[in-house]
């Protein structure tokens, strides 16, 4: 068996022999319910649409995969585990994505859990079950891409709390980068070509365009490059801790 | 086989192993001993391939541990120092983890996790969780785990820490029973392991080789050696005995250890130190509880090598 698929099956037996998936998996189920019903408007819209559900996904996500992520590399370096996984016959990469793996794999579970949401839409009405689709595989992308940078951030720390909090700020900046209160401060002294790249690496753009059912190979590209820039990262700061 | 050329690790300002050169062959059990913060686990870290040198190079069976660093780890087995291991785990999962992780498949791969569990005597606990185990449970895994691919090299940081003496025994046995095929290196702050399982020590200080031998050849170095502990049937006598001994011409000084009430006696020449108190003894008739050559103290040597280093 190779090891990217050694290092997965660990982390996920690991995540199901504590508390922690069966905490994560209720309190986003929850969570993504109330938002529906509460902000969302779902009955009183009057649409057969899951848009009132997907619309809360990059909130959802913003603070509770960096819930799921921090533990990721800061734990092993806390409790010296680190040297017992890079003394294995594994590449750091075969680690990286093994644990990057588990950890989507596992959003991907609670994420498929919000199904009698679904369900729920096609009794009440007719919705189109394509943009739906669409919009899953929108909010996995996306979940995918919180959690790389979540990884990034743990392998630089041996501080959960910490790995924490920097995440959910690197992610708040990711997701916000396309409005204007955080472009305001660039206008003006930064060219526009750069203040247009900025803006065009918001989370919240491309995950806006899949959730409507338009699947743009543009929008895919971006999240699968940035969670592989931040794993090919989170190699890096691995290489460069080991080196001391 | 373990190589390593002028190996160097520089920690920012701090030097925590400087210019060391050896050489392990297989069959050869040797023992790292030194003061805390010597470089022994920086050492062992480098070997393991959990550290890059700052300078310098080692090799395991030929291979590079920096540039064939994959190939060079599958035939290491490592105890890392504090035997880490995930606390959430069971033991049996832990170690089919590893199992997995160094491509063990097969028959192979249950028949050397059932050696492992019986070697180690771990039947009883597989079902627990690490963090439910004691401190010589979870050693004993941490063994497990180096040890179950079977390994030419093994690499083991203070492998009996936290082991009572039973068991302590039981992993100097099984260590002795793996040395006649492997290369292995332990680190120790127990003397008496070096008798029992090393055939090579190499004191380190300061992240500097200052002795490299046999642990027979290092005890000689000790001025116990060939010195003569006696003890007489009645303690009341031994103020006597110590005037007499300390009369003979041959004898430089005596020394005498109030706790265990023993009468320590040096010789000019070593060589005739047993025969001239045993003489002495029967002529004046002495009863002696205990009368024996010391053949050195590895404490005493120890002391006196690292002593100056740490100054």
């Amino acid at each position: 068996m190779n090891g990217v698929t050694a290092i997965m099956r660990r982390e996920l037996q690991g995540y199901f022999a504590t508390p922690l998936a069966y905490v994560f998996i209720v309190i986003f189920l929850v969570l993504a319910g109330w938002f529906t019903f509460n902000f969302g408007n779902f009955y009183n819209g009057g649409q057969a649409s899951l848009a009132p559900f997907f619309n809360y996904h990059p909130w959802l996500y913003l603070f509770l995969v960096p819930a799921l992520s921090m533990r990721l590399w800061a734990e092993e370096h806390k409790t010296g585990t680190i040297e017992l996984l890079m003394t294995l016959p594994l590449d750091v990469w075969q680690s990286v994505a093994g644990k990057f793996i588990a950890a989507w794999a596992f959003t991907a579970l609670a994420l498929a859990l919000t199904f009698p949401i679904w369900i729920t839409v096609n009794y009440l009405g007719e919705p189109d079950n394509g943009v739906i689709v669409a919009a899953y595989l929108g909010s996995l992308m996306m979940a995918g891409g919180f959690l790389a940078i979540g990884s990034f951030v743990s392998a630089t720390t041996n501080n959960q709390v910490i790995a924490f909090i920097v995440t959910v700020v690197i992610c708040f900046v990711m997701l916000m980068a396309g409005f204007q209160p955080l472009l305001s401060p660039l206008v003006g002294w930064v060219p526009l070509p750069i203040i247009d790249a900025v803006a065009s690496l918001s989370f919240l753009t491309h995950f806006a365009s899949i959730s409507k059912g338009v699947i743009d190979a543009r929008d895919i590209i971006y999240f699968a490059l940035l969670i592989g820039t931040f794993l090919y990262a989170n190699v890096l700061v691995l290489h460069m801790k080991k080196a001391g | 086989m373990i190589e390593c050329k002028e190996l160097t690790k520089q920690f920012g300002p701090l030097l925590a192993v400087d210019n060391l050169s050896f050489q392990v062959s297989p069959g050869e059990v040797l023992c790292f001993l030194g003061p805390n913060g010597a470089g022994k686990t920086t050492t062992m870290r480098i070997i393991a391939g959990f550290l890059p040198p700052t300078s310098g190079r080692a090799s395991v069976c030929g291979l590079d541990v920096e540039s064939h660093a994959t190939a060079a780890k599958r035939r290491v087995g490592y105890l890392p120092e504090g035997a880490p291991s995930y606390p959430e785990m069971t033991a049996r999962s832990f170690l089919e983890f590893i199992a997995d992780a160094r491509e063990l498949g097969g028959a192979k791969r249950r028949a050397r996790l059932d050696e492992v569990y019986g070697l180690l005597h771990l039947e009883p606990v597989l079902e627990q969780t690490i963090d439910t185990l004691s401190k010589g449970y979870r050693r004993r895994v941490g063994l497990a785990q180096a040890i179950l691919h079977d390994p030419e090299v093994l690499i083991l940081d203070e492998p009996t820490d936290g082991l009572d003496p039973n068991q302590k025994h039981e992993v100097r046995q099984l260590i002795n029973q793996m040395s006649e095929s492997k290369t292995i290196i332990i680190s120790t702050h127990l003397l008496e392991e070096v008798d029992a399982v090393c055939n090579r020590a190499i004191i380190i200080a300061g992240g500097r080789i200052l002795a490299d031998d046999t642990p027979g050849n290092l005890e000689a170095r000790s001025r116990f050696h060939h010195a003569v502990s006696l003890k007489p049937a009645d303690p009341s006598q031994l103020q006597a005995l110590r005037g007499e001994i300390e009369a003979l011409p041959e004898v430089v000084e005596t020394e005498l250890d109030s706790k265990s009430e023993r009468l320590t006696a040096f010789f000019s020449d070593r060589r005739l130190s047993l025969r001239t108190i045993n003489e002495l003894a029967d002529n004046r008739g002495w009863e002696l509880s205990e009368l024996h050559l010391e053949s050195g103290r590895l404490d005493e040597v120890f002391r006196t090598i690292t002593g100056g280093a740490r100054a």
